[in-house]
């Protein structure tokens, strides 16, 4: 077990390298000179060479990556175009009010998905598995930013039951777990956010759990006399790598991927950051932000694969 | 429990039977495939729907009753069959069903290009990754883990935020979102057909690389390659519909589902309905191409 959990740390290292080199890279994929946006259009020569030379932008490209890699890890991701606010602050307040909703929203669609998903699964070809791959297909194939503008037309402004956007009234951020005028403001996202993993996971624990059910091992339990429940133990327990690889890619894209949720709600959060940086064109704040949630991704992978190996041992072997 | 039970023997399936019986039945797999095809209802009717909504997009020009950029300053955001206009106008007084129909056609090219050229790519990455093996093959495989290692809508917005937006740069960005998941499926069939001893037996006989790979590996990878690139269809829509709806794909008077629903959206306090429904547009061909393809899925029986 140790040599396996060491051998999956080495194996993060370089696919975390290769994220860094791929965020590193996003500031030259834009056109033109990166420094367009800060230098004004009629600068002399002698000012272009100056701030070029002061961003250390004249260096060739590998001391410039190594130089930022090394700010990168000391935790300094330079500051914001926009509001001239270090990055690593904007990230992570920006990450704590994605966590806000993640903190509702993977719960949810985890239980809901992952019950849906198991009962059609148990019972393949009836009635609740038409039911739950029925919901799971609109699950998959919604907009959900589409769904989310439904959902304020219906609650906002229609029936003005829920606020339609924001963390708080007047426009305020201090938001409280506490507070239940603040908790109103979370119903919409949250719902919103839940049905695309709700439906991935119905899904996939669907198609686990009927192969496994299909394997000579559940024939052998059901042989021995053993009860239709503890055979679906069985069943389940077996099926639970599978399923987790997929939930842990559906905590990945909660935690980064909400991006179009957050900007239909103006959620403060981590896509929402990232939206204002592509309108402001803020490439340190892209890059920060793009950086960080990269490497929440790959250790949500790590994490994953660590679970895995603890209930299936076959996987520490291979 | 109602759980079919092992011990009682359950009578022999009525297809089993139909094999049983004297070889006149024999089909090939395409024809069976097709067979199969024909008996699934659902299918059939949501492949149609499919073929419908592509069939619209390509002829918008001649089937659009107004043209999509007329604007109208006292038709704004009127409700359906006003004046003849079957769907209403949208905040500038075009008409909403032609703006539908020319908006189909980016957002279903920008939908199924990149999953084309992620076909071809990533298909081909796979297959020389998965038949070279060792050390090509783990270049291959661990560049295409590192985008693995970003969610999807976030590096497809990433790059093409970086790369200032636009049609081009928004398919780019998609193609090289779906490159590694392509190029794992391919792999994974290249490396389990490869050693098969039908393969042996060809290189046994004298067939070249080339020859084997073209007859004996593409054969066995296309099936999976198909169907997986059938569903990223669906995901593409999504997406590209969803970097429109940020204002990365088309610039704003060019009509297309997702940044009419990004502009009418500011219009939800007047006229909601008309607000909602390219969002619907883009939600029902989702949808169908996502059954469609389960429906050819179930039809080729293929497990990915």
């Amino acid at each position: 077990m140790i040599t396996y959990i060491l051998r999956r740390f080495l194996y993060a290292i370089p696919i975390a390298f290769g994220v860094s080199v791929v965020c590193f890279s996003l500031v030259y994929l834009a056109p033109g000179d990166p420094l367009q946006t800060i230098l004004p259009s009629d600068a002399s020569a002698d000012t272009i060479a100056m701030v070029k030379a002061a961003y250390g932008f004249d260096q060739p490209l590998p001391i410039q990556f190594l130089k930022w890699l090394g700010r990168v890890l000391t935790g300094n991701f330079g500051e914001s175009i926009a509001t001239r606010r270090p990055v690593i602050l904007e990230v992570t307040g920006a990450l704590r009010n994605t966590g806000t909703l993640a903190l509702f929203a993977v719960p949810i669609s985890f239980t809901a998905g992952y019950a849906m998903g198991a009962l059609a699964g148990c019972f393949p070809g009836r009635i609740i598995d038409r039911v739950v791959t029925g919901t799971a297909v609109i699950g998959v194939s919604l907009p959900n930013y589409w769904f989310g503008i439904v959902l304020v037309i219906i609650f906002a402004v229609q029936e003005m039951m829920l606020p339609a956007t924001g963390m708080g009234a007047n426009g305020s951020t201090a938001f409280s777990l506490f507070s239940l005028a603040d908790l109103r403001f979370l119903v919409l996202p949250v719902v919103t956010l839940s049905m695309i993993p709700i439906g991935i996971i119905a899904r996939s624990t669907r198609a686990a759990v009927a192969e496994v059910l299909n394997q000579d091992f559940v024939t052998t339990l059901r042989a021995k006399g053993l009860g239709e429940i503890a055979v679906i133990r069985h069943v389940l327990k077996n099926s639970l790598p599978q399923v987790l690889a997929v939930m842990g890619l559906q905590f990945g894209y909660l935690m980064g991927g909400s991006i179009l949720v957050e900007t239909v709600f103006t959620w403060p959060g981590s896509g929402f950051l990232l939206s204002k940086a592509i309108i402001n064109r803020d490439v340190p704040v892209l890059q920060g932000t793009i950086l960080f949630l990269a490497l929440i991704f790959v250790a949500t992978n790590l994490l994953v694969d660590l679970l895995q190996s603890m209930i299936d041992p076959r996987i520490r072997r291979s | 429990m109602a759980q079919t039970s092992v011990l009682t023997a359950a009578p022999p399936p009525a297809e089993y039977e139909e094999q049983a019986a004297p070889a006149l039945r024999v089909r090939g797999y395409w024809a069976s495939v097709g067979y199969r095809l024909g008996h699934d209802p659902m299918t059939v009717v949501f492949g149609i729907v499919v073929l419908a909504i592509v069939f619209s997009a390509v002829f918008a020009p001649v089937l659009a009753p107004y043209d999509p950029y007329r604007e109208s300053i006292i038709g704004r955001l009127k409700p359906f069959g006003w004046r003849g206009h079957m769907l209403g106008t949208d905040e500038l007084g075009r008409d909403l069903l032609s703006r539908l129909l020319y908006g189909g056609r980016i957002s279903l090219l920008m939908g199924v290009v990149p999953v084309l050229i992620a076909t071809v790519i990533g298909g081909s990455l796979g297959v020389i990754g998965g038949f070279a093996g060792k050390r090509v093959n783990t270049i291959i495989m661990r560049t295409m883990d590192v985008f693995y290692a970003f969610p999807s809508v976030l590096l497809a917005v990433a790059i093409s935020g970086a790369m200032g937006g636009g049609i081009g740069n928004g398919m780019l960005a998609l193609s090289l979102v779906f490159i590694p998941a392509m190029c794992r499926i391919a792999e994974t069939a290249t490396a389990q057909v490869k050693n098969l001893d039908f393969v042996e037996a060809a290189r046994a006989t004298g067939a070249g690389t080339f020859t084997i790979l073209r007859f004996h590996i593409l054969g066995n990878v296309l099936g999976p390659v198909f169907i997986y690139a059938s569903s990223l269809v669906s995901v593409g829509i999504l997406l590209a519909s969803g970097l429109s709806f940020l204002g990365l794909g088309v610039r704003p008077p060019v009509a297309d589902w997702g940044l009419m629903l990004s502009t009418l959206r500011q219009s939800i306090y007047v006229n909601p309905v008309i607000c909602a429904l390219p969002g619907a547009a883009i939600f029902v061909t989702s949808i169908c191409f996502n059954l469609v393809s389960d429906g050819i899925r179930s039809a080729m029986d293929v497990r990915l």
